[in-house]
């Protein structure tokens, strides 16, 4: 094992948990300020990959495929509110999941009726495609290191928009007391659908970054929405610190798992057990981390205040 | 006289810079009927859930019949006789009246791994769990499903669910809170009946009841006990007409 | 009461039915559905009378697939040993999922129960012996030593319909018994519960660990019934559906859960099965009708049925 793969493979690390970060960011706000259970989440992924593959086909470039991505899942996830979301929030958790997950059947099929089944392929810019050199032997994909930077950016501007402005004021102590946000006279409804539209285009956000990396196709955000679900365990609810550093840590120990998992077992027992337990065990890392943390932190690392 | 049959020492709990519990130090002698009176916001709520094991102290001590029972959950302590009312009433709303006083006998019945024999043609449930309706005064009412009880009758079964328990000490949470004059009547005479054979800490707003049942009154505010004596003293303490009685007394 | 016994009568006369009419295929159908229907008991004892919203119960169907499967792999073929193992590995797998997400409540037990399913789905996926992501053929159907031949679809459907009705009888013990009437009371009101002494933790284990037994049972079926298995027994959109079927039947009732299995795989039969756009898009009018039933027939089919009523 040399040093370049694994400041590669700490760089992969970071990347996979910016993508998880930018996910987790609005659904953790979701849960925290409307405590709604929002399997959905998933599918404005899906939604800003998609539109972004045909926005950038249809306008011939990048920037504007992505600016109308982005428009545009903010746009669908606020009509997803308006239409349906916004009776669920009195509704009890179960109710929520079972709505939700209909949505879901409808968004992939929906999706399937427009793009067809198959994954469709977007290229890399121009502009950010090639690797860079980043010292001697480690050579990095350009695009690659643009989301870490877009997902960094994201997170210091959520930061501040939190931390230290109004609208953050009305999130936080919407998140521990609702009733006290109405009684300043904040027009509730128009806080929630604003925080759900500004999430959905977080997740089309990551979405739309990860169409050249991963497949788009149907059904693509329910395998991260589930990853997304052990970060928000992991770092608590409701708080954009926990999400975040739940998302580098399941980020990390997912990508390092998978990477260097066999060898070490190989090392460590015998090649031959390696082989088939390492990947076995590389896919479970993760939830085995989650039952750790839930095991000695039931209410996660970051928990929000006030709960 | 007698050793306590409830003995709190320094008792704390806070909520961020609040202290709703600050330093409370009480004792509940066995047969006695002690008050817990203050005015809204002294930190009753926040001190009968730390008595019944609902919140942790921060600090402080309870021991209960000599034995400390600081760290033991609300289950373990109505095991150990110590059981509570609710204010807001708690009673399970899809069952029948009969079904809630059931499930309390059944608690202290010994262990609930029985997965076979229909526990409501139990007798060993169902008669003691009459009995207690008929105490409290709802034995007709056995079978009306709580949800459709008046609310003075909610009121009776949340007190005839505690009883159930057979407490050695029983914490009584405003229980005529949100009744008629004639129901708060009743609940007060019945609750005389227990008077003598049955220890009881109860938190009321309602001084009548307060000053009709109470053998000893102590006076929360703040967080703080700042009284504690028999209805005259209290009627008579300075600080406490100061603090919170005020007019209250004189009518 | 009567309305069930005709109902389970009618079912018990669906082989001679399809042999009569010459029509095999509804003896398939409808043991798959009754498969189902066994899943959806089960849940509906933790989720309809405990109140804990499981989104990982397509996990127990997959551990009893694999085990029957792992065991016929190396050519064990009883299927007394198999539906011990079954039985035997859900209830364990249960027991540790259930030991850590009833320590949690609301959100966080739903998002951990989906986790832990998500992460034997993906153990599934890993495993290459067995197939990996492709999954396998069961090697031969569970061997009850001459007893009942499952080979045999008549014999088999009688099984199926065998366990499910005992299975119905079993929670409807189960849930009218001191132990239901604890499980119960923790749902309606928790607090109250603890105050006049029990601990619901172990009740409510206890209750996950039956629930997991009995899907390991509905997942011992299953794999004979398809003679297939793949992960995607335990694909997360099965626990949604499995779920949603309880919902549908109506929450908290006895034959609640075996109505809503019978409508919904029904339902998704016949609308897959129609030519053209609807076929081919058939979820999307499974979504839309799932998104119509929790908004707006939240008491479910029980609810209009003239005297099925809650075992309340």
């Amino acid at each position: 094992m040399n040093a370049t793969l694994v400041v590669e493979q700490v760089l992969n690390g970071l990347q996979f948990g910016v993508m998880l970060f930018l996910m987790a960011a609005g659904l953790t706000l979701v849960f925290g300020i409307m405590n709604l259970v929002n399997l959905a989440h998933g599918s404005m992924y899906m939604v800003g990959a998609y539109l972004a593959v045909a926005a950038t086909q249809w306008t011939g470039s990048y920037i504007a495929g992505i600016a109308l991505a982005l428009l545009g899942t903010l746009a669908v996830g606020v009509i997803t509110e308006v239409v349906a979301l916004r009776s669920l929030y009195e509704r009890d958790h179960l109710d929520q999941v079972l709505a939700t997950f209909g949505l879901i059947l409808i968004f992939n099929e929906l999706i399937a009726i427009v793009w067809g089944r198959a994954a469709l392929f977007s290229d890399i810019p121009q502009a950010l495609s090639g690797h860079i050199e980043l010292f001697t032997n480690l050579r990095y994909p350009v695009y690659r290191l643009a989301i870490i930077v877009v997902g960094l950016l994201v997170a210091l501007l959520l930061w501040y928009v939190v931390s230290r402005t109004r609208l953050g004021m009305l999130i936080r102590a919407g998140a521990s007391n609702r009733t006290m946000v109405s009684a300043l006279g904040v027009n509730i409804r128009l806080l929630y659908t604003a925080v759900f539209g500004f999430g959905a285009a977080l997740a089309g956000l990551a979405g739309l970054m990860a169409g050249p990396i991963y497949a788009v196709q149907p059904g693509m955000g329910e395998l991260i929405l589930i990853q997304v679900f052990v970060v928000i365990v992991i770092g608590g609810i409701g708080s954009i610190r926990g999400a975040l550093a739940g998302a580098v840590i399941v980020g990390m120990v997912d990508t390092m798992g998978r990477a260097f998992l066999k060898p070490l077992l190989g090392v460590l027992i015998s090649p031959t057990a390696a082989e088939s337990a390492g990947p076995a065990l590389a896919s479970m890392l993760i939830y085995l981390l989650m039952a750790v943390v839930l095991a000695l932190r039931p209410e996660g690392l970051f928990p929000a205040r006030g709960h | 006289m007698a050793e306590p049959l409830l003995d709190v020492q320094g008792l704390v709990k806070g909520f961020g810079a609040l202290r709703a519990t600050d330093g409370v130090t009480l004792d509940v002698r066995p047969g006695e009927t002690h008050a817990i009176i203050g005015p809204n916001g002294a930190g009753k709520t926040t001190l009968i859930a730390q008595l019944s094991g609902d919140l942790r102290p921060d600090a402080g001590r309870i021991r209960f019949a000599g034995e400390d029972i600081t760290a033991l959950g609300a289950a373990a302590r109505s095991h150990k006789g110590l059981a509570r009312s609710f204010q807001i009433t708690s009673v399970y709303r899809e069952f029948s009246a009969l079904d809630n006083v059931a499930l309390a006998v059944q608690a202290h019945a010994g262990h609930s791994f029985r997965f076979w024999r229909e526990a409501r043609r139990d007798d060993a449930l169902r008669a003691p769990a009459r009995a207690i309706l008929d105490e409290v005064g709802l034995g007709s009412r056995a079978q009306v499903l709580s949800a459709n009880l008046a609310h003075g009758e909610q009121r009776q079964l949340e007190v005839a669910m505690v009883l159930a328990t057979k407490p050695r000490l029983l914490l009584l949470d405003e229980p005529v809170a949100g009744m008629g004059p004639d129901e708060s009547q009743r609940m007060v005479r019945f609750l005389g009946t227990l008077k003598g054979r049955q220890t009881i800490v109860l938190v009321e707003h309602d001084m009548d009841a307060v000053f009709t049942l109470a053998d000893r009154i102590s006076v929360l505010v703040y967080g703080r006990i700042i009284a504690t004596g028999t209805p005259q003293e209290i009627r008579a303490n300075r600080e406490v007409r100061a603090a919170y009685l005020g007019e209250e007394m004189d009518a | 009461m009567v309305l069930l016994v005709v109902g389970l009568a009618l079912l018990a006369l669906v082989p001679a039915g399809a042999a009569y009419f010459d029509q095999p295929f509804y003896v398939d159908l409808l043991r798959r559905v009754m498969i189902f229907a066994i899943a959806a008991l089960s849940l509906n004892l933790i989720l309809g009378y405990g109140g804990m919203v499981s989104f990982g119960h397509a996990a127990y169907l997959g551990i009893g697939g694999y085990s029957v499967a792992i065991l016929a792999y190396y050519g064990v073929h009883n299927g007394f040993l198999q539906l011990a193992v079954a039985i035997g590995a859900s209830a364990l797998v249960a027991l540790l999922i259930g030991a850590i997400s009833i320590r949690t409540s609301g959100i966080y037990f739903i998002m951990i129960t989906l986790a832990f399913t998500q992460m034997l789905y993906f153990l599934g996926i890993s495993l290459e012996e067995f197939g990996g992501d492709d999954g396998m053929a069961l090697a031969a159907r569970s061997d009850f030593a001459g007893l009942i031949d499952l080979g045999d679809s008549t014999a088999f459907y009688y099984v199926v319909f065998v366990v499910m009705v005992v299975f119905l009888y079993l929670i409807h013990r189960i849930v009218n018994s001191r132990f239901g009437m604890v499980i119960r009371a923790s749902k309606s009101n928790e607090a109250r519960t603890r105050a006049i002494g029990y601990s619901p933790y172990p009740y409510r284990l206890v209750a996950f660990v039956i629930a997991g037994a009995m899907c390991g049972v509905a997942g011992f079926l299953l794999v004979n019934h398809t003679a297939y298995l793949t992960p995607d027994f335990m694909h997360w959109t099965r626990s949604g559906e499995i779920m949603f079927m309880v919902i549908l039947g109506g929450i908290g009732t006895a034959v609640g859960p075996v109505l809503g299995a019978f409508v919904l795989l029904l339902l998704e039969d016949i609308i897959s099965g129609m030519a053209g756009f609807v076929g081919q898009h058939w979820q999307l009018f499974i979504g839309i009708f799932l998104v119509l039933v929790v908004l707006f027939a939240k008491r479910g089919l029980a609810g209009l049925l003239p005297g099925a009523r809650r075992d309340g």
